[in-house]
């Protein structure tokens, strides 16, 4: 190695860790990784994001592992299956799949730096998810209404909190949301409201994983059995 | 208006919590107003309440769990004292009812605030500096999560006065814990308390997982990592996984008491065995939460004070790891007695059994590590020999119960409440003491007085085998735990022994007090000038004691295990490494938003333990507000000009060059 490739090298390799290293973003591309040094802050952010959802996960698993378990202690009220009204169910699905996508679509627009394009995804990724909300709701009172309420049997107990817990998600997801729009309008396309969109988007899709295991183990199976 | 709350939850004719609560009520209002007085308000605010910076949150943490540490004790020789009179005719002082919320709280405060916050505290202390870095990932959700802490501390010590707490011991089982048999709010305040502080615990754990994980210095590969951050990634992995369980199994048993659920009740098919098996999936790795950092310090200690590298490196990672898996496969063996059968019982009395081996490859590693080296019996050394020699013995007895059919005889006897206290006391408290005494130097640029500090140590070591072996033997004898009242003759002279232990730690204990503030009056005798106090191996030692905000000047560049004793040696060999290029720091702005949102949380718990419900509205939308004010902030970092950088760090250097290096033998 001559002296001039070492001059061209040294920058690159500021820690002398003896290997070439490419740069993105000015950083080495190795940051964040085995001996590389710190993550750049987009990574990190998005990395405890992350870790978060995970916790969140194993939350949610502790409520479906509840509902496992209490599935059948019906104590002589309604099963599932009288209960569960599958149309019902999939339109919520669709709604929240739905979203979903629009939720990515948003993120496209916001990588393109549309102002107009993102709130418009956010708008209908919300309007889904109220829609979602809405219908859970009604599901809820309606099964209230038939006296199949929370207080009647230890499997209700278990529907209600673990689907509840979910509605609940979605719930401050829209809060989050809306606050979203409002800071994009405020503030336009600054790199916390990038990373903010980006880990909504996370929250959003990690929501839709749970519900497509919810709607499996509640009213799938609840449905056959 | 005001829910459930009246003038009767004021305990007027119970003098013991009336005057206790009185007495720390007068001390807490006289702290203030010294503090009001003095004008010091404005410092505290600016320095420490907004402080987003990891060296001072750690230090706030530590501090809430010594002072949670006294109240805890308070509640254990209360305990002591009564039993050694409360037998045959004799009825002790403590009623029932009262006895029953003191071991309820003694549990709790000591784990989730005692032992949750200190070890926490050392972590977000230590882990940064000794990873090179400037903070941890999240410095403002950092400051969330030690002041939603300290809003559960201030709710559980709330019920001391206002109300009651609970009488199901510190892990509320129902039935007992569900509204039918516990109707009035003592559990409430343990459940919101515990999840006040359980979402500040969650936020600390994925804070330190994402700074180990993605913000260690260059060079820092994972197997050049100090153990303590290997055990602290371990603990704080294991925080992530268990404390959700907890948080949903927490939230259960309130919609079975707010919402007339039906979870954990004896009707309409609640099971209250999912409670005791969801809790101990959380309880177990809990136990690891608080042992694994403990071993790290002890790590660190040992091969500092033996003069040595840690024996087994790579050994105690895989140990640690081992642990930090097998943890979560054992929880079943505190509950034996349930009735799962013998196939279940005798896969998790083997799986308890296995995790005795990579705890045993840790002991002899730091006995391999002292071995051959030039040991030196300052005090943190003695906390680490003092805690190899208890927890051997500690899990000996445990290893024991995890026999099943041991299991039956000892299952809920003090046999057990030995043995946890065993580890507890002499792996994680002795650990917590043992880093406080380490790095006290480094948070306060002077070393805490030697000779009082070894007083403490003895005191504790001999009050704890005076407290603890003389329950083992009443544990054997048949004696169970929670009991108020006995009317055996044969175990009253052990329940007196132990009484008499609990007053040599309290004697330890004072001397801990005494030491803080006599080191606290003799700082400039027991000043560390160059700041590396104990010839340290890791990188924090590489710093001023104490550090400056940013920790580094420039990132240290890690190229080998043990990166400061590489840095020292090289130093010493070719004198300091040539001044770098300085450049402005950006660091992140102080932020009240983590006092803010705790005080909007107490209200709110506070609120929901005495159905108050528009004050819960009020409180939650205040919280939303917060959230909303925090997120609309455009500035929040701010830059340290260079040249400040280079003064500071050139004082490092002028006092690397002319004190540390001839004191370590290179001439000046």
């Amino acid at each position: 190695m001559t002296a001039a490739d070492a001059a061209v090298r040294s920058p690159h390799d500021p820690h002398k860790l003896g290997r070439a290293r490419e740069r993105i973003d000015g950083l080495p591309k190795d940051a964040g990784r085995g001996q590389g040094g710190p993550a750049p802050k987009r990574i990190i952010i998005a990395y405890g994001f992350w870790i978060f959802l995970l916790s969140d996960i194993v939350m949610f698993s502790a409520l479906f592992a509840a509902y496992a378990v209490l599935q059948g202690a019906t104590a002589g009220g309604p099963t599932g299956r009288q209960l569960f009204n599958l149309n019902n169910v999939a339109i919520e699905t669709g709604c929240l799949l739905l979203s979903s996508f629009t939720c990515g679509l948003m993120m496209v627009a916001a990588e393109a730096r549309s102002v107009l394009w993102t709130q418009l995804g956010l708008l209908i990724t919300g309007l889904l998810g109220l829609g979602f909300v809405a219908l859970e709701l009604h599901e809820f009172a309606d099964m209230i209404g038939q006296g199949a309420g929370p207080q009647r049997s230890a499997f209700l107990s278990a529907f209600f909190a673990l689907v509840g817990c979910h509605g609940a998600h979605v719930s401050c997801g829209l809060l989050w949301l809306g606050t979203m729009m409002a800071q994009l309008l405020a503030k336009g396309f600054r790199p916390t409201i990038l990373h903010r969109l980006m880990c909504f988007s996370l929250f959003w899709h990690a929501l839709d994983i749970i519900w497509v295991a919810l709607f499996t183990v509640v009213y799938l199976l609840g449905a056959i059995r | 208006m005001f829910g459930k709350l009246t003038w009767d939850a004021i305990p007027f004719n119970e003098p013991i919590p009336l005057i206790s609560a009185l007495a720390v009520v007068l001390l807490v209002g006289a702290v203030l107003g010294w503090i009001t007085v003095k004008g010091h308000w404005p410092y505290l605010w600016r320095e420490w309440i907004t402080s987003v910076d990891h060296k001072r949150i750690g230090v706030m943490y530590c501090l809430l769990g010594f002072l949670m540490l006294l109240r805890g004790f308070a509640d254990a020789i209360m305990m002591r004292s009564h039993l050694a009179l409360a037998h045959g005719a004799g009825q002790g002082y403590l009623p029932p009812d009262h006895y029953d919320q003191i071991f309820s709280a003694h549990g709790t405060i000591m784990i989730f605030f005692t032992a949750m916050p200190f070890v926490v505290g050392l972590m977000n202390f230590v882990v940064p500096l000794q990873l090179g870095i400037r903070d941890v990932a999240f410095p403002t959700f950092n400051s969330v999560s030690l002041w939603l802490t300290a809003s559960g501390v201030l709710l559980i010590n709330a019920s001391l006065v206002i109300g009651n707490f609970a009488r199901t011991g510190w892990l509320a089982y129902p039935p007992l814990s569900e509204l039918k048999f516990s109707p009035d709010v003592g559990v409430d305040y343990y459940l919101w308390a515990l999840q006040i502080a359980g979402i500040g615990t969650l936020l600390a754990g994925i804070n330190l997982v994402t700074t180990i994980l993605k913000m260690r210095a260059p060079g820092m590969g994972y197997t050049r990592m100090p153990v303590f951050c290997w055990t602290a990634l371990a603990a704080n992995l294991l925080i992530v996984a268990a404390f959700p369980v907890l948080t949903a199994t927490f939230a259960m048993l309130l919609l079975d008491r707010y919402l007339g659920f039906h979870f954990f009740t004896n009707e309409a098919g609640g099971n209250a065995m999912m409670y005791v098996n969801l809790i101990w999936i959380w309880g177990h790795p809990e136990v690891y939460i608080l042992a694994l950092p403990a071993f790290g310090v002890f790590s660190e200690v040992v091969s500092t004070f033996s003069g040595k590298p840690l024996f087994g490196y790579r050994s105690m990672i895989l140990a640690t790891m081992a642990i930090c898996i097998l943890s979560f496969m054992v929880w079943l063996h505190h509950f034996f007695t349930m009735g799962a059968g013998a196939d279940v019982n005798a896969f998790f009395g083997f799986a308890t059994m296995i995790i005795a081996v990579p705890t045993g490859v840790k002991v002899y590693n730091w006995l391999f590590t002292m071995y051959g080296g030039r040991v030196r019996f300052e005090t943190p050394m003695l906390w680490a020999i003092g805690f190899m020699v208890t927890f051997v013995i500690g899990g000996m007895t445990g290893v024991l119960m995890a026999v099943p059919p041991a299991d039956f005889v000892l299952h809920n006897s003090l046999f057990l409440v030995a043995h946890f206290h065993n580890v507890v006391i002499g792996g994680t408290l002795f650990g917590i003491f043992a880093g406080y005494t380490f790095w006290f130097p480094k948070a306060f640029g002077f070393r805490l007085h030697e000779g009082w500090g070894k007083a403490a140590f003895w005191c504790w070591l001999v009050g704890f085998y005076l407290a603890f072996m003389p329950l083992y033997v009443v544990g054997l004898m048949g004696m169970t735990r929670r009991m108020q009242h006995y009317d055996n003759p044969a175990w009253v002279a052990w329940l007196q022994l132990a009484m008499v232990g609990a007053g040599v730690i309290l004697c330890g204990i004072l001397c801990q007090v005494v030491q803080l503030v006599v080191s606290i009056r003799r700082r400039e005798a027991l000043r560390d000038v160059t700041g590396d106090p104990w010839d340290g191996r890791s990188l924090e030692w590489s710093t001023p004691s104490p550090p400056p905000l940013f920790n580094y000047a420039v990132m240290p560049n890690v190229e080998g295990e043990e990166a400061y004793w590489g840095i020292k040696q090289r130093a010493l060999r070719d004198g300091l490494a040539p001044e770098p290029r300085y450049a402005a720091i950006e660091m992140p702005r102080n932020s009240p938003t983590g006092f803010v949102t705790a005080f909007f949380s107490t209200v709110t718990g506070f609120a929901l333990i005495w159905h108050i419900w528009w004050m819960v509205i009020a409180g939650l939308l205040g919280a939303f507000a917060t959230f909303v004010w925090f997120a609309w902030r455009d500035e929040d970092e701010f830059e340290i000009p260079a040249d400040e950088v280079a003064r500071i760090d050139r004082e490092r250097r002028r006092v690397r060059q002319d004190v540390l290096l001839p004191s370590l033998g290179r001439p000046a």
